[in-house]
C-alpha cells in the first residue's frame, strides 16, 4: 500500500521543490489539460450522457457517434480540475474505435487501477488481460490514487462514459 | 482594550504543532471546523473518566454530576447569547438539525399553502434543504434575496421581497463563502413591521462575533459547538420562549415525554420536548469548556484579532495578479472567510497543491451551489481563519500559493 503523503515523512525531500505536487501534476497530465484532445460537442453524435461530481460541481458532457458497437468518434465538452479534464481527453482518445465491449472493460480496469472496483485484474472473456503498458498516457494519473478524494476527479469521465453507453443501448 | 495574542493561544492548540508531508500545518479550515484547545481534549476525556452516567435518568449522585454539568452548559451557552431563558435552548447534533426542527415543529404546524419564505443568496443547503422540502409538501414558496456587486445583501430588494406573504426570514448571520456578514439588526426590525419570523443561521457568525440574541430580537438562533472551539455532534437551537411553547415535538422517544399510554401522550416542557432519546451528553458537558476559552478571551477581540488577519490576508491577496477575490474585500463588511480562485488552474488542483505544503483550505462549492451560480463558477478555494492564525498562517497561504504556477508551469522558474 502506498502510503498517504501526509504520513510519509520522506515526502517532502523525495517531492523536492514542489513537496510532491510534481509527482501528481505530471507533464503529461499538465499537457492534456493545456492542449485537451477531443474537445467539444459532436455532430452527428448518437450518444450522450452528462455526469457531475458532487465533491466540487464539476460537469463533463460525452458525446460518441457508436456504429456498429464502435466507438466511432467521441468527444467530451465541460469544466474541471486539471485531473478530470487530463483524465477526460485521454479517455476519448484511448476508446476511440474500440468496440462498447472493449471500451467497458477498459472503464473497468480503469477502475480497478484506483481500487473502486475489487475484482481481479483480468478482463472477462478471451481476450487477453489488460495491463498498465497498455493504457499509455494514463499511466501518469496512477499517481492520484495517493489522495483519495481526487479519485472521483480522475473517474468522472469513465463513469459518464459509461453512462453514455448505457443511454446508447437503451435506444 | 483586550487583544488576542494568536502565538500564545496557538500554545493551547497540540494539534497545530503536527507536520503534514514535512511542513508545518497551517490550518485554514476554520469555517469547516475549529480545532480543540487542550482543555478541551481533556475535559472530554476526564468526563468519560470521572463522570460519565446516563443524564436525567439516574437518581445516585453520578447521574446527578453527569446531569448538572449538561444543564450548566445549557446556562453558560444561554448567557453566552445573551438569552433570558436557558429553558428555551435546545441542543441538537448540529446546525443543520436545529434548522430542520424549526422546519418540522414549527413552519409545517403553521405556514399554510401560499406562505412564502425568503431566504438570501448567501445561504448554505443547511438553511435552503429543509424549506424546499417543506415547501414542496405544504405549496409554499421560496424567495432569496440577491447579493449586490460587492456581495453584500441587496436591502432594497430584500424590503421588496417582504410582502405579507412571507411569515418566515431565513438568514444567514455570515456567509461561509464569502465571509459577508449581514445587517441582522435591520432585517430583524423590517421583518418584525412585517409580522415575519426570522431565523438565522448562525453556524457561521456566533463563533466569530458576540452575538446577543436579546437584543437582536431574532425568533430563532442555530449554531453549532464543533466550529467554535467545542466538540463534534452538538448543536444548539434557540428560540424565543412563547414561540417554543407552541410547537409541535420534533423526534418522539424517550426524555421528551410525560405521561405515556397507548391512547395518549402528554409531553415534557422545553427544552425537554425536543431532546428525544440519549443526547450527546458528553460533549455538550464539555461545550462549557470551550465558551469558557471564548469567553476569557472575549468575543470583541475575537472580532478584532479577526479583522487585522482579514485585512493583512486581504492585502497580501491582493498582490497576486493570477488569483480573483470574491466577496467584500473588506474586513467591516466581512468575517473569517475569503474566496479566491486562480484565473486558469481549478480550485481542486489549488487545493491539493497547497495541501502538499502544509496548507489546509477547502476547495468546492461549499455547500452553497446557489452562491456559486451567483459568481459564476463552480468552485472556490476559501481560507478562513480563527483565534491561532497568524499573519505568518497568511504568509505561509501566499507563498504556497505562488508556487501553484510552478507547478503548472505557468512560471519559468520551473525545475
Amino acid at each position: 500500500m502506498i502510503p498517504l503523503p501526509a504520513d510519509n515523512p520522506k515526502a517532502a525531500t523525495e517531492g523536492g521543490l514542489f513537496g510532491g505536487a510534481d509527482e501528481l501534476y505530471r507533464e503529461v497530465i499538465l499537457d492534456h489539460f493545456k492542449s485537451p484532445r477531443n474537445r467539444g460537442s459532436l455532430t452527428g453524435a448518437n450518444a450522450k450522457a452528462e455526469g457531475t461530481n458532487p465533491f466540487c460541481g464539476d460537469r463533463i458532457t460525452i458525446t460518441a457517434l457508436i456504429q456498429k458497437d464502435v466507438l466511432k468518434d467521441v468527444t467530451f465538452e465541460g469544466h474541471g480540475c486539471a485531473i478530470s479534464q487530463a483524465s477526460a481527453s485521454m479517455m476519448t482518445s484511448m476508446v476511440k474505435g474500440k468496440t462498447l465491449k472493449e471500451a467497458t472493460a477498459l472503464t473497468s480496469f480503469i477502475k480497478k487501477i484506483f481500487g473502486v472496483e475489487n475484482a481481479s485484474l483480468t478482463s472477462n472473456g478471451a481476450k487477453p488481460a489488460l495491463t498498465m503498458d497498455t493504457i499509455g498516457d494514463f499511466q501518469a494519473l496512477e499517481g492520484v490514487k495517493k489522495y483519495p478524494v481526487r479519485i472521483k476527479c480522475a473517474l468522472l469521465s469513465w463513469n459518464t462514459l459509461l453512462q453514455c453507453l448505457e443511454e446508447f443501448k437503451k435506444t | 482594550m483586550n487583544q488576542l495574542d494568536p502565538h500564545k493561544i496557538r500554545k493551547d492548540f497540540p494539534i497545530l504543532s503536527r507536520t503534514m508531508n514535512g511542513k508545518p500545518l497551517v490550518y485554514l479550515d476554520n469555517a469547516a471546523t475549529t480545532q480543540k484547545p487542550n482543555a478541551v481534549i481533556k475535559a472530554l476525556a476526564d468526563f468519560y473518566r470521572e463522570t460519565n452516567a446516563n443524564i436525567h435518568r439516574g437518581a445516585y449522585p453520578l447521574a446527578e454530576e453527569a446531569t448538572t454539568l449538561y444543564e450548566e452548559t445549557r446556562s453558560k451557552v444561554g448567557r453566552f447569547i445573551n438569552a433570558a431563558s436557558p429553558e428555551s435552548l435546545i441542543f441538537t447534533r448540529n446546525t443543520t438539525e436545529s434548522i430542520n426542527l424549526v422546519a418540522h415543529s414549527w413552519a409545517r404546524k403553521f405556514l399554510k399553502e401560499g406562505d412564502e419564505i425568503l431566504l438570501t443568496a448567501l445561504e448554505h443547503h443547511a438553511n435552503i434543504v429543509p424549506w424546499y422540502l417543506l415547501s414542496k409538501e405544504k405549496g409554499i414558496k421560496l424567495k432569496s434575496v440577491p447579493v449586490k456587486d460587492d456581495s453584500t445583501l441587496d436591502m432594497e430588494a430584500f424590503k421588496r421581497f417582504l410582502t405579507p406573504r412571507v411569515k418566515l426570514v431565513a438568514v444567514t448571520g455570515m456567509s461561509n463563502v464569502l465571509g459577508t456578514l449581514t445587517p441582522l439588526e435591520d432585517i430583524i426590525r423590517t421583518a418584525h413591521q412585517n409580522r415575519s419570523l426570522v431565523l438565522v443561521d448562525g453556524a457561521q457568525s456566533v463563533p466569530h462575533l458576540p452575538t446577543d440574541v436579546t437584543q437582536l430580537d431574532v425568533d430563532f438562533l442555530a449554531f453549532s459547538a464543533h466550529k467554535m472551539l467545542g466538540p463534534t455532534g452538538v448543536g444548539v437551537l434557540w428560540v424565543k420562549p412563547e414561540i417554543l411553547d407552541t410547537m409541535d415535538p420534533f423526534l418522539g422517544g424517550g426524555e421528551m415525554i410525560s405521561t405515556v399510554s397507548l391512547e395518549k401522550i402528554t409531553w415534557a416542557d422545553p427544552p425537554f420536548k425536543f431532546e428525544a432519546g440519549t443526547p450527546n451528553y458528553a460533549d455538550v458537558a464539555v461545550f462549557a469548556v470551550a465558551v469558557d476559552y471564548l469567553e476569557k478571551l472575549g468575543m470583541d477581540a475575537v472580532r478584532d484579532h479577526e479583522k487585522e488577519i482579514l485585512h493583512y490576508a486581504l492585502s497580501r491577496l491582493s498582490e497576486l495578479h493570477d488569483y480573483v477575490i470574491y466577496g467584500p474585500k473588506d474586513p467591516e463588511k466581512q468575517s473569517g472567510a475569503i474566496s479566491f480562485n486562480h484565473k486558469t488552474i481549478h480550485a481542486h488542483d489549488v487545493g491539493t497543491i497547497l495541501g502538499l505544503d502544509g496548507v489546509a483550505i477547502r476547495v468546492g462549492h461549499h455547500c452553497a451551489q446557489p452562491l456559486m451560480v451567483t459568481l459564476g463558477v463552480p468552485a472556490t478555494a476559501r481560507a478562513s481563519f480563527y483565534i491561532y492564525n497568524t499573519k505568518e498562517d497568511v504568509d505561509a497561504l501566499i507563498t504556497a500559493l505562488k508556487k501553484v504556477n510552478q507547478v503548472f508551469g505557468l512560471t519559468r522558474s520551473r525545475v
